[in-house]
């Protein structure tokens, strides 16, 4: 398996990273080698087991329907890299 | 060229909890921004969800209320994008195993049938908070409040094919939602969120033409406003060569148009995965049946039964039980006026044209139920003629204190004494020899009609509080 | 003093030998002396340790004290503390000052415990070597041209220097006990869900587990203790007693069955490490455990279908760091891509927006099922292999890591050769299960960990067994020079 500059361009939009073309190529290939690792999974016969998402065979835990939150807007905000008015701060989002 | 239209629905309602689906912060409308923004819905560092019972319950709920599939087993999923009101950069909803399988509710059609619609599935989410586009210098303002906010997304089948018939569906939903309890059905605060998938195709062909989804329907009236404009648009494109592009259009109820969202991303790929902070959901037979315990008659059972136990019209019966509080409270009034069919006019009548009037829903009606439904029984009981109950009425509404207050006070008590109404139809008899004499010797085919004459004069008499009955039976007797 | 371990500091502590307020002083001029040449902690909380030091002598005073009350231990700082920064090793974090304290934190707190600091780490727990921190690499006390393992080398490197009694760690893919063996102490991963993931900065939730990493496995007990138990704040979390470990120690091990993984004895395995092992091994004989052999037949695939899931989980817990909230936000972003992927790309390091990559790959369309699916029925393989291995012995023994420390920078350039390092710890993150690794005879005067696997909430047996071992040799009581 291996990783073109586009390919590696269009994942790194998907997850938000900044990509110039001379670093794509390189990583391109970095990717590629970890792929061939993750390759060998191909020698084995995996039809009819089921995936395993969890460790643990439990099921979910319900919590009851109870407001146990205050408002700590102050402090949560206090490291918040722009805030105004109790408002997280982001360049204009256009609709 | 004949078109057909198609359209599916994908209906979020907020559900009705204290807390929010994963953390314990408040779901209250209109708060502070950030307020109630706890570390969970901001996607600190190092936090996990757990699941509100609730939540839970009222998907169930829905489920069992439109004869779904629920679940034993569910999972929940992560759907992967960024966007500023998206804290954690994934949203927790439910993928390949919803928590409420295929259902299916029944509308009724202009014409009086009725048309079953496909519920395709209902699944948990999370909301996300919202963005504040006023001016913070140029940029957008983000307030967490309503992130992690439980919804229901409701996704039906493409089975609606005008504008009208997706009202209906998304109008009965509305009905169950909040008839159930699960949602407030707020479509002005967003509680009830309506997003149409709309396609035309040539009558006859099976396969579905593309459909663009329309997004920022607040109200049921721009539902059908914003469909039929896309259909027009629709037809308009492919009649003029085009091709319609799979795409999201934002319903501008200002202009009444629907517009692209000029995205300029690729088509989004969302890398739906299991959550592994959660685990599977599963729904036991004994979960199932204590959401029973407390289900509520919905509206179609409700619908039936005001026809066979109170012997109203269909429509009579449609209009009373359009809305839970509208049912509730006509079965109080019939239960305290002691006549079903009256209390059903008197609410649909007076008490409609009085709430509509002022613009005020049932559950804020200044007239109670209980009090509704002893003036009820008062023109029940012949104390009060049906005209008599209008001024009471409208006594009633300004205030003036319950219907025995307000007839005791105004002296508004129907006569019902037969001395004294023989006395007030002798009286007019012996005014009136002429008319008398002419009735006497009417064509017998006519004297019904020329009887109201005196029964006017009568009640004009008596200010109105002669009973008409006994004032028709005497005057028949005496006049022949 | 400092060569004490928790054990021995918290008898001299009831016995009034020393105080905390003394014992924390002493702990706190050790690291001001040798941790620039370190580099194990990335915050010393200096005035924090001594308030709760001074609060462990009145509890001991009053009579009112436990094992851990006064016990000078750091956590590694990827585990949330209130008012403190919690870095992850990143510069994302660099100024994000935790506004709440994790489930672990919390529990040794109230165990009385004190803070000395937070303890360095490969950024967001994705290394083998401690080299991936902002903060600069961490060196392995035993050589310092060698790295202490990772990603929890900071407590690795501060246990081994003796800077504090023990510390915390996590284990994601061996992250607590592939350091253990390459720095020479005791480090245990429990059963996944043993111990509250509340407040432990994410990277693979599935695999994620906090644990202690100790001067022996008798302090591993009494820090496991305080540790584990169930939190209805962690969905994950196994609602079930918390074993005695500390009065499991005892036990007897005659007759106990240890399985020894062939596929983990072979190829790949460093010669002096495997002789290493074996004598541990022979130790155990002696003491009357029986030796089976048993295999694992698909832990081969462990690496590569952990570098499927691990990945996966990290690109989506890692979207939150995206500067609007909290961390770091780039300068003057002029649009909203621009601020998310300029935030991003100067926040993480390398290794860590190469995990991302391969881990949004994966679960991109088209490749879900040929990637992440696959993986998943994979790890379902390999649970299923202990499971048989587990009808065969009470606990599985070998090889903590393939090798000794390696030299600084020799797998920094090669990814792949540095995920091998955690091949044999790998396949117990995957299944789940509790794994830990203690020391076995040096090699070449660098330690060697003999890593023990037991079956699901067996962590009492799994330390029974080690306490054995270490009360018959003295392999854990070594020491590296100059410190």
């Amino acid at each position: 398996m291996s990783l073109s500059s586009d390919d590696v361009a269009k994942i790194a939009h998907l997850a938000r990273l900044d990509m110039p073309s001379d670093k794509a190529e390189a990583l391109g290939r970095e990717l590629s080698s970890i792929l061939d690792l993750v390759a060998q999974m191909d020698a084995v016969d995996t039809s009819g087991v089921t995936p395993m998402a969890h460790p643990l065979e439990v099921v979910q835990r319900l919590r009851d329907d109870a407001v146990t939150e205050q408002d700590n807007r102050d402090r949560y905000q206090a490291g918040g890299p722009a805030v105004e008015n109790g408002l997280y701060l982001v360049p204009k989002v256009i609709e | 060229m004949q078109w057909e239209t198609v359209i599916g629905l994908e209906i979020h309602t907020q559900l009705a909890t204290k807390s929010k689906i994963f953390s314990g912060s408040s779901t209250a409308f209109g708060a502070e921004p950030n307020t109630q923004a706890a570390l969970i819905d901001l996607g600190m560092p190092g936090v996990l969800p757990v699941l509100n019972r609730d939540a839970v319950r009222m998907a169930v709920r829905f489920g069992k209320a439109i004869d779904a599939r629920v679940a034993e087993r569910s999972v929940f999923a992560r759907k992967n994008y960024f966007y500023p009101d998206l804290p954690k950069g994934y949203q927790i909803s439910q993928y390949e195993l919803p928590v409420v399988g295929e259902g299916s509710v029944e509308i009724v059609l202009d014409d009086g049938d009725v048309k079953t619609i496909g519920v395709t599935r209902a699944h948990l989410e999370e909301d996300a908070g919202k963005s504040l586009h006023e001016d913070f210098h140029g940029m957008t303002g983000i307030d967490l409040n309503r992130a992690g906010t439980p919804l229901l997304e409701i996704v039906s089948e493409p089975d609606m094919r005008s504008a009208k018939e997706a009202v209906a569906y998304a109008k009965k939903i509305h009905q169950i939602v909040t008839y159930i309890g699960i949602c407030d059905g707020n479509m002005q605060e967003g509680s009830f969120r309506v997003d149409a998938n709309v396609s035309i195709r040539p009558k006859g062909q099976a396969e579905f033409g593309t459909r663009a989804e329309l997004k920022n329907i607040n109200s049921f009236r721009f539902l059908e406003k914003a469909i039929n404009f896309e259909i027009e648009r629709q037809i308009e494109v492919i009649e003029d060569g085009g091709k319609v592009v799979q795409e999201t259009r934002l319903y501008d109820a200002a202009k009444d148009e629907t517009r692209s969202m000029r995205t300029k991303e690729e088509a989004n790929d969302y890398r739906y995965f299991p959550d592994p902070d959660l685990l599977p959901l599963e729904i036991d037979e004994a979960f199932i049946a204590d959401v029973m315990a407390t289900m509520p008659e919905l509206p179609d059972a409700r619908l039936a039964r005001f026809q066979s136990d109170y012997g109203l019209s269909t429509y009579d019966a449609d209009v009373l039980t359009a809305s839970r509080p509208l049912a509730d409270y006509f079965e109080a009034v019939a239960e305290i006026g002691g006549d079903a069919k009256l209390a059903a006019n008197w609410v649909m009548g007076e008490l409609a044209a009085a709430l509509n009037r002022d613009g005020i829903d049932i559950d804020a009606s200044p007239v109670d139920a209980e009090a509704f439904g002893q003036l009820v029984a008062r023109i029940h009981d012949n104390t009060i003629s049906g005209k008599i109950g209008k001024e009471v009425f409208a006594a009633m509404w300004a205030g003036e204190g319950s219907a025995d207050a307000v007839i005791a006070a105004k002296g508004l008590k129907q006569i019902t004494d037969t001395g004294a109404i023989e006395a007030l139809v002798d009286a007019v008899l012996a005014a009136n020899p002429v008319q008398v004499e002419n009735y006497r010797n009417a064509d017998p085919a006519k004297q019904p009609k020329m009887i109201g004459f005196f029964v006017g004069q009568i009640m004009k008499q008596s200010q109105g509080k002669a009973n008409p009955q006994q004032v028709n039976e005497l005057l028949r007797k005496k006049l022949s | 003093m400092h060569y004490k371990t928790i054990a021995e500091l918290s008898l001299a502590l009831q016995q009034r030998e020393i105080s905390s307020a003394e014992l924390t002083r002493h702990m706190l001029q050790r690291i001001g002396r040798f941790d620039d040449r370190l580099n194990a902690f990335i915050s010393v909380t200096e005035e924090r340790a001594l308030a709760q030091a001074d609060e462990a002598d009145r509890k001991i005073a009053a009579g009112d004290a436990g094992p851990l009350t006064g016990i000078p231990i750091a956590h590694k700082d990827i585990f949330c503390t209130q008012g403190v920064r919690t870095s992850c090793g990143s510069r994302m974090l660099e100024n994000f000052i935790s506004p709440y304290d994790a489930s672990v934190v919390e529990r040794l707190q109230q165990a009385g415990a004190v803070m000395l600091g937070k303890t360095n780490m490969d950024e967001f727990a994705m290394g083998s070597s401690n080299e991936t921190s902002y903060y600069g690499p961490v060196r392995n006390p035993w050589d310092t041209e060698t790295v202490p393992g990772g990603s929890s080398g900071g407590s690795a490197a501060a246990v081994a220097a003796r800077l504090c009694a023990a510390a915390t760690g996590t284990d994601t893919g061996g992250s607590i006990r592939q350091p253990a063996a390459l720095s020479g102490v005791t480090g245990l991963k429990p059963t996944y869900g043993r111990c509250s993931r509340w407040g432990m900065v994410a990277f693979a939730s599935s695999l994620d587990q906090a644990g202690p990493m100790t001067r022996s496995a008798e302090d591993a007990a009494i820090m496991l203790s305080a540790m584990a138990g169930f939190d209805e704040r962690d969905s994950t979390s196994a609602d079930r007693p918390v074993d005695d470990y500390v009065g499991a120690l005892g036990n007897d091990i005659r007759g106990l069955r240890i399985g020894v993984v062939k596929e983990f004895m072979g190829d790949g395995l460093d010669a002096g490490v495997a002789t290493s092992v074996q004598t541990a091994l022979s130790e155990y004989e002696r003491l009357g455990a029986t030796l089976v052999e048993i295999s694992l037949p698909n832990a081969g695939l462990s690496v590569p279908a952990y570098y499927v899931v691990a990945p996966a989980e990290c690109s989506s817990n890692l979207a939150r760091f995206d500067g609007v909230r909290y961390g770091h936000r780039c300068e003057d972003p002029k649009d909203l891509e621009d601020l998310y992927k300029r935030s991003r790309s100067e926040g993480f390091g390398a290794e860590v927006q190469r995990r991302i990559m391969i881990g949004t790959y994966a679960l991109s369309a088209g490749y879900y099922d040929a990637y992440y699916l696959k993986a998943q029925k994979v790890r379902q393989l390999i649970a299923d292999d202990f499971r048989r291995a587990f009808e065969q012995c009470d606990l599985i023994a070998g090889p903590t890591a393939p090798d000794t420390a390696f030299r600084l920078g020799a797998k920094a350039d090669d990814p792949v050769a540095m995920y091998l390092s955690d091949i044999y710890t790998i396949a117990v993150n995957l299944a789940g299960l509790p794994g830990v690794s203690i020391p076995a005879p040096m090699s070449a005067g660098m330690p060697v960990g003999l890593q023990l696997i037991g079956n699901y909430f067996d962590e009492a047996r799994l330390l029974n067994a080690a306490h054995r071992l270490q009360l018959a040799t003295d392999w854990h009581r070594q020491n590296p020079g100059g410190f």
